[in-house]
């Protein structure tokens, strides 16, 4: 298992350089110089000039790409243009947002999503089962602001009973220790604000749950409906073992890794693509620190952006993969 | 007499399909007694392996039908509840599979599996003393490095070997019948041997009776007391092991005897019987096996056979023996 984590986490060195690579292209691939457009079509010549030596813009290309690593090592994203403070320091806030919510989602998802599949398998072909398809077949097809938009309506206009927008109660806000609120409210002892967190987390959770609940609920029924065939399905049962644990015990875990594969995909996507949820539900998250940086043409802003997403991804497909391992014993040995 | 663990009688099941009802296994009766080996042989597609899943209750609920009794120890199992089979499978009757590659769990070790299969029925029983039972199985089983064999997966093992654990899975609760579906029928010749002869020695040692089911007469000389010959979801012919050999009476024994690879004989070709098994849904009228068998008469094409007694140890489904006399050796 060890030795396996080394290879893998060797793997990402190449991956990571790679993406690095593309992203510091993106600023250059604009035509132009970039410190005339950061600036402006207005700004004087001179102005321009200083900034093009500032920004290291007359450097050769490779130098600069050499430079920009460093600094990424050294965990410098550079400065936002509209804030002028470090963008390292500024980003946790809205990354810890939008991880929040993400594994919030997540966990409604995978939670309903996998004990539907279960549920549908089992009963196969059933009225239950068609049901359950159908009501798949909505979930992955379903518009999510319209889903958001609706949720609000109902839920926060009509019967009052959740908030709209926000993380917590603004006349009662969270003191942030880890930016995690849940975490930070349960460190202190605020058990109030922790349920204050949950309700806000509520109805943008559940938007978000839903496409991945509905695909995690399909793959989950066709997984197990093949593994509930394999002969050592029959052995579990022919020691006199009840199904409920036959499901739960020897087929689940054998199903999963394509239920896996799925939630990494997803857990991707909710943390990279949660831009119009986040503009919704006025959840101050990574999708809407970028929206807000693409109004204001912050370059680099956008670019570091694109980076930690894209790293969001590329770690993620890390801890999926180590979790293959450690589900199936088998894979170590390839 | 003696009364047998295991008594089936006129076991019938049917499948509900797309095409209809499908009898697949047709009013099959035998008995096991004690410590007994019977063999229930027969071409791929007979209804055996229905046949033993029927008995552990192991066919699928939703779309099947069983029928007829299923008396272990005189209690029917037919009629038991889904909680006392789970009591009964495993601990009274265990089964092992023909496929020993894909019928262990790939993602458990071979201990939790086999301490799993102790646990089930024996909830007081704690983990050191079942990974104790665990291991000492093993090593009955004639499997080396029990000890380190434990922590291993499935894949780590041969064929040979998994299906060694899967004996020693099936035997670890002492069960009154083991039911071997094929065990030795995906193993090489000299791992089916040294299969063989573990059953052979764990039948001596304990009181457990085997049904074996398997394809090969070969099989059945080797290890079993009596056999019943299946055709088509049918029996057709029943006897003590030495009176199929020495007698084989219905025409379709005869073949199987036939096909049975004879080392000192040197033949150009191996027999074999010409045709395939009718399929369940589309079997003709008369006795199934007549339009493969050289002696089929018009008799044959029209009315059905019955079980006929040869002799107390033995008995026939075939016109041939319409006028024999029952004679008692
Ligand atoms: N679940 C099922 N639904 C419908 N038909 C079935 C089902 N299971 C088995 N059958 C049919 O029952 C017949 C007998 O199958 P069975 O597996 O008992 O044969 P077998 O004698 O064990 O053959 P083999 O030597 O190949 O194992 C086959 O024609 C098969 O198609
Ligand atoms: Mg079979």
């Amino acid at each position: 298992m060890f030795a396996y984590t080394i290879r893998r986490l060797s793997m990402l060195i190449p991956v990571l350089l790679g993406m690095a690579l593309i992203v510091f292209s993106l600023i250059h691939a604009i035509p132009g110089n970039p410190a005339q457009i950061l600036l402006g079509q207005q700004a004087s010549p001179e102005a321009v000039a200083a900034l093009t030596k500032e920004m290291g813009l007359d450097q050769p290309l490779y130098i600069q790409f050499v430079e920009y690593l460093k600094s990424l090592v050294t965990g410098d994203l550079g400065d936002s243009l509209r804030t002028r403070s470090p963008i390292t320091e500024e980003v946790w806030p809205y990354l810890a947002a939008t991880i929040e919510l993400a594994l919030f989602a997540m966990v409604i998802a995978v939670f309903i999503g996998v004990n539907a599949g279960i549920l549908s398998a089992w009963f196969q072909n059933s009225w239950f089962d068609y049901l359950l398809m159908v009501a798949a077949l909505i979930g992955v097809s379903m518009p999510i602001f319209w889903l958001g938009l609706m949720e609000q309506y109902i839920f926060s206009i009509k019967l009052d009973l959740l908030p709209t927008t926000g993380r917590d109660n603004i006349r009662d806000p969270v003191t942030a220790i880890t930016h995690l609120y849940l975490l930070d409210t349960l460190m202190q002892g605020r058990f109030d604000q922790f349920i204050e967190v949950i309700r806000h987390l509520i109805l943008p959770g559940v938007a978000l749950a839903t496409i991945p609940m509905a695909i995690i609920a399909r793959i989950t029924r066709s997984s197990m409906l093949e593994v509930m065939r394999s002969d050592y399905i029959r052995t579990a049962r022919a020691k006199g073992m009840g199904m409920l644990k036959v499901v739960y015990k020897h087929s689940l875990r054998n199903a999963f890794i394509p239920i896996l594969t799925i939630i990494g995909l997803q857990m991707g996507l909710l943390l990279g693509g949660a831009i119009l949820t986040e503009t919704i539900f006025g959840w101050p998250g990574i999708g809407n620190y970028i929206y807000g940086a693409i109004q204001f043409r912050d370059y680099p802003v956008i670019q570091s952006g694109i980076l930690i997403v894209a790293a969001i991804f590329v770690c993620i497909n890390l801890i999926v993969d180590l979790l293959y391992a450690a589900i199936d014993p088998r894979i170590k040995y390839r | 007499m003696v009364t047998p663990v295991l008594d089936v009688k006129k076991l019938k099941t049917s499948f509900f399909t797309d095409d209809g009802l499908l009898t697949v296994v047709n009013e099959v009766s035998f008995h096991i007694n004690a410590g007994e080996v019977l063999g229930i042989v027969g071409e791929s597609g007979c209804g055996k392996s229905v046949t033993s899943l029927s008995v552990m209750g192991l066919v699928p609920a939703l779309t099947s039908k069983v029928e007829g009794e299923i008396l272990y120890k005189g209690e029917n199992l037919a009629q038991a509840s889904e909680k006392r089979m789970r009591q009964v499978r495993g601990n009274e009757i265990a089964m092992i599979f023909q496929e020993p590659m894909t019928s262990l769990n790939p993602l458990f070790t071979i201990g939790s599996q086999l301490m799993e299969a102790i646990r089930l029925h024996n909830k007081k029983l704690s983990k050191k003393e079942a990974k104790q039972q665990a291991v000492t199985m093993l090593k009955k089983v004639g499997l080396p490095r029990a000890d380190e064999l434990i922590n291993e997966y499935p894949h780590q093992l041969s064929g040979g070997m998994r299906q060694r654990v899967m004996i020693a899975m099936a035997m670890i609760c002492n069960p009154q019948i083991l039911i071997a579906d094929e065990p030795t029928t995906a193993l090489d010749v000299t791992i089916q041997a040294q299969i063989l002869e573990l059953m052979k020695k764990l039948n001596e040692e304990t009181d457990t009776a085997i049904l074996m089911i398997t394809h090969d007469l070969g099989v059945v000389a080797e290890i079993c007391q009596r056999v019943v010959v299946m055709y088509a979801g049918k029996v057709v012919e029943e006897g003590t092991v030495e009176s199929i050999f020495k007698k084989p009476s219905h025409p379709y024994t005869k073949g199987l005897i036939q096909s049975v690879p004879d080392m000192r004989q040197k033949k150009e070709r191996l027999f074999s019987i010409p045709g395939n098994v009718p399929k369940p849904g589309s079997l003709p009228i008369g006795c199934q096996f007549a339009p493969r068998c050289s002696y089929a008469h018009e008799k044959c094409l029209k009315e059905t056979p019955y079980l006929k007694a040869l002799s107390i140890e033995q008995k026939v489904r075939c016109w041939l023996y319409e006028d024999e006399k029952e004679s008692i050796v």
